[in-house]
């Protein structure tokens, strides 16, 4: 870990702060309102919020999990710097492909 | 089995990185130190094993071993604080290479005090006036907080920073580095922050806290370490490192 992944890895818990909290205000808002899933895509698909919501969510996930995943990496496993930085970027980037194609399901019209 | 009261049982380490721990019947003694016991062993049992002590007094951080499975200045640990049930089990700092028996090789723990910039740069010649440093100042009362280190090495080997990772300059070499950012007399911060914010550097730590439990000074290097991720955090976000 240097400067430069703490950084990021901070700035990005930080924002998933405030997301989590509203993510699971939401869950209990549609559970106690007993919504479908019909109801919710109703609201989600087409809207910019949501897409801007679970986008930024998802790409702070993707780069927190990463930073950390290479983390736990280099203090675990033999590996050399290098290959545990390669190895978490691929973590990373799948788990960026996975939430946004989870978004685009449910924003896309 | 032997009477705690009167007979201590201790096992040390004897070899290099490879051995095994043999046991002694040590006297017991009233206010007897680890240091005391192993000495006994040296000059009464086994003339062979090796050890490192110079003041006895806690002052020059030469004698730290393991002791029960925790590393400690061994010349001010009594061992009626640390003896289970008459049993001591004396080895070498761990995170270290050991030389023999219970001398390790500090030479990684100082190599890092040089990689992390501890050492201090003047940035006046003795031709300048002598720069005025109120003891009221933020910047003093932090370097001060944590100045007293003996170089003994006991926070780096409980660190388990340091024993995941190999470059980790682990917490005397931080804390040292923390006391010189600190010291306004001091010419070379800007390098001193790219080291500490390096890969191995403060931003490593995990806050275990393992560093400021043991520490026979009572120093707090977690403390400082968390002051050297803010100060080199905000020099990076500033573009200064």
């Amino acid at each position: 870990m240097n400067v430069h992944l703490y950084v990021w890895q901070r700035l990005t818990a930080a924002l998933m702060v405030p997301l989590v909290l509203v993510h699971v205000a939401v869950i209990f808002y549609a559970s106690r309102k007993g919504m479908t899933a019909a109801d919710i895509l109703a609201r989600t698909r087409g809207s910019i919020v949501w897409a801007s919501f679970y986008g930024a969510f998802v790409v702070a996930v993707a780069i927190h999990a990463a930073i950390g995943v290479r983390n736990v990496l280099t203090e675990w496993s033999p590996l050399e710097d290098r290959s545990a930085g390669v190895l978490a970027a691929v973590f990373g980037l799948l788990l960026l492909a996975l939430g946004a194609r989870a978004v685009a399901a449910v924003v896309l019209p | 089995m032997s009477d705690p009261r009167s007979e201590l049982t201790v096992s040390l380490w004897r070899g290099a990185q490879e051995g095994r721990y043999e046991t002694y019947k040590v006297p017991w003694r009233e206010n007897q130190t680890v240091l005391d016991v192993v000495t006994f062993v040296q000059r009464h049992l086994d003339p062979t094993l090796s050890y490192r002590f110079a003041c006895r007094v806690g002052m020059c951080g030469s004698c730290a071993m393991t002791v029960n499975g925790t590393p400690r200045w061994t010349c001010r640990t009594h061992v009626s604080s640390v003896a289970k049930g008459g049993r001591l089990e004396i080895g070498p700092l761990e995170n270290l290479p050991v030389i023999k028996d219970l001398a390790a090789d500090m030479r990684p723990f100082f190599d890092k005090w040089q990689q992390a910039k501890g050492a201090f740069v003047p940035s006046r010649t003795r031709n300048d006036e002598i720069e005025r440093i109120r003891p009221d100042s933020a910047a003093r009362i932090a370097a001060d907080a944590a100045i007293e280190c003996i170089n003994c090495g006991i926070c780096y080997a409980a660190c388990d920073t340091v024993r995941w990772n190999s470059d980790y300059l682990g917490p005397a070499a931080l804390n040292r580095a923390w006391t010189l950012v600190n010291d306004v007399r001091d010419g070379a911060n800007t390098e001193r922050l790219q080291a500490v914010a390096a890969s191995g550097g403060c931003h490593a730590c995990h806050s275990h806290q393992s560093c400021q439990e043991l520490c026979p000074q009572r120093l707090n290097p977690t403390a400082s370490i968390a002051g050297l991720k803010r100060r080199a955090m905000w020099a990076y976000l500033k573009g200064e490192i």
